[in-house]
């Protein structure tokens, strides 16, 4: 199907892109977020990067009126600022600072076969999947109340 | 500044963007690999295949890269086994609680004024600051 071939290609090139950023050197994560240390700056110019494109390039696609393999857009349309947000985004700013990767980055070295990096993806799994149980046994004993 | 590469990072960077950008005219939907991972796991009846291409796509790229650019992977730092095991362990759980990651939140969200993603990401850079601040100049020596 010509959409799986799209999300494939999308899927590889988001790979090479995040090679030649440098994110799948941790040595240059960590670089960055040493910023006490010897710091590496360059992973700013990623963001910049990504976010100068993307920006451009969403603003237009999102004027159509559906994608191209959908009958609608799918995007995230929360506001607020609650507290599994910024434990959830805290949490994981720990994780990626220990080693170095962050899930996409993880994926793209555990397949050029870097040990580390697969046990880092192996792990990472079951704490999505940790997280999935709890927010489930979470949501049950904290229904919502009926309006 | 060691091995600052602002170049290189802008092209990646931008590769990154573009990826994002694509996949967001085909299926309308946000490139957060955390999302998308998340989803596979989870088993969602809905778009499985498209989680799965997505994926599969993340990694005949490392094998790509892996052929014509080895250099992409190569590192002064290589975590313990002991330091990805718990490091993985905190980003499984850590995106999946904050519904995002660096491509989530630090590309996508913030390219779209989400003052989620701006938040989340300014609280994982926070967080992640700190933890090399410990491990390196507390405690001492990256494991």
């Amino acid at each position: 199907m010509k959409s799986m071939v799209v999300n494939f290609a999308a899927g590889l090139l988001f790979a090479v892109g995040l090679g030649v950023a440098g994110m799948t050197n941790p040595s240059k994560v960590v670089g960055f977020l040493d910023v006490f240390g010897d710091w590496d700056a360059s992973l700013a110019f990623v963001m910049v990067g990504g976010i100068a494109v993307y920006g451009i390039l969403s603003r237009i696609f999102t004027k159509r009126a559906m994608p191209l393999f959908d009958t609608r857009f799918h995007l995230p349309s929360r506001k607020d600022i609650d507290l599994r947000l910024v434990l959830g985004a805290g949490i994981f700013g720990v994780g990626w600072a220990l080693a170095g990767y962050c899930p996409g980055p993880g994926l793209v070295t555990a397949a050029s076969g870097v040990a580390s990096a697969g046990v880092f993806v192996i792990s990472m799994a079951l704490g999505m999947k940790v997280e999935h149980r709890l927010s489930q046994w979470w949501g049950a004993r904290h229904p919502p109340s009926s309006a | 500044m060691n091995n600052f590469s602002p170049f290189s990072a802008l092209l990646g960077g931008a590769l990154i963007g573009l990826a994002a950008s694509i996949f967001l005219l085909a299926q309308g939907r946000i490139f957060g690999v955390s999302g998308i991972l998340g989803g596979l796991l989870r088993r969602s009846a809905d778009v499985h295949g498209l989680r799965l291409a997505v994926i599969g796509g993340l990694l005949a790229g490392g094998a790509v890269l892996r052929l014509v650019f080895p250099a992409a992977f190569q590192s002064s730092f290589t975590p313990s086994l002991l330091n990805a095991l718990l490091a993985g362990l905190l980003v499984g759980v850590g995106t999946q609680l904050g519904n995002g990651c660096t491509s989530g939140h630090g590309v996508c969200g913030i390219s779209r004024l989400s003052v989620r993603s701006m938040v989340a990401t300014a609280t994982f850079m926070l967080t992640g600051i700190v933890t090399v601040f410990l491990t390196r100049h507390v405690f001492g020596g990256a494991s």
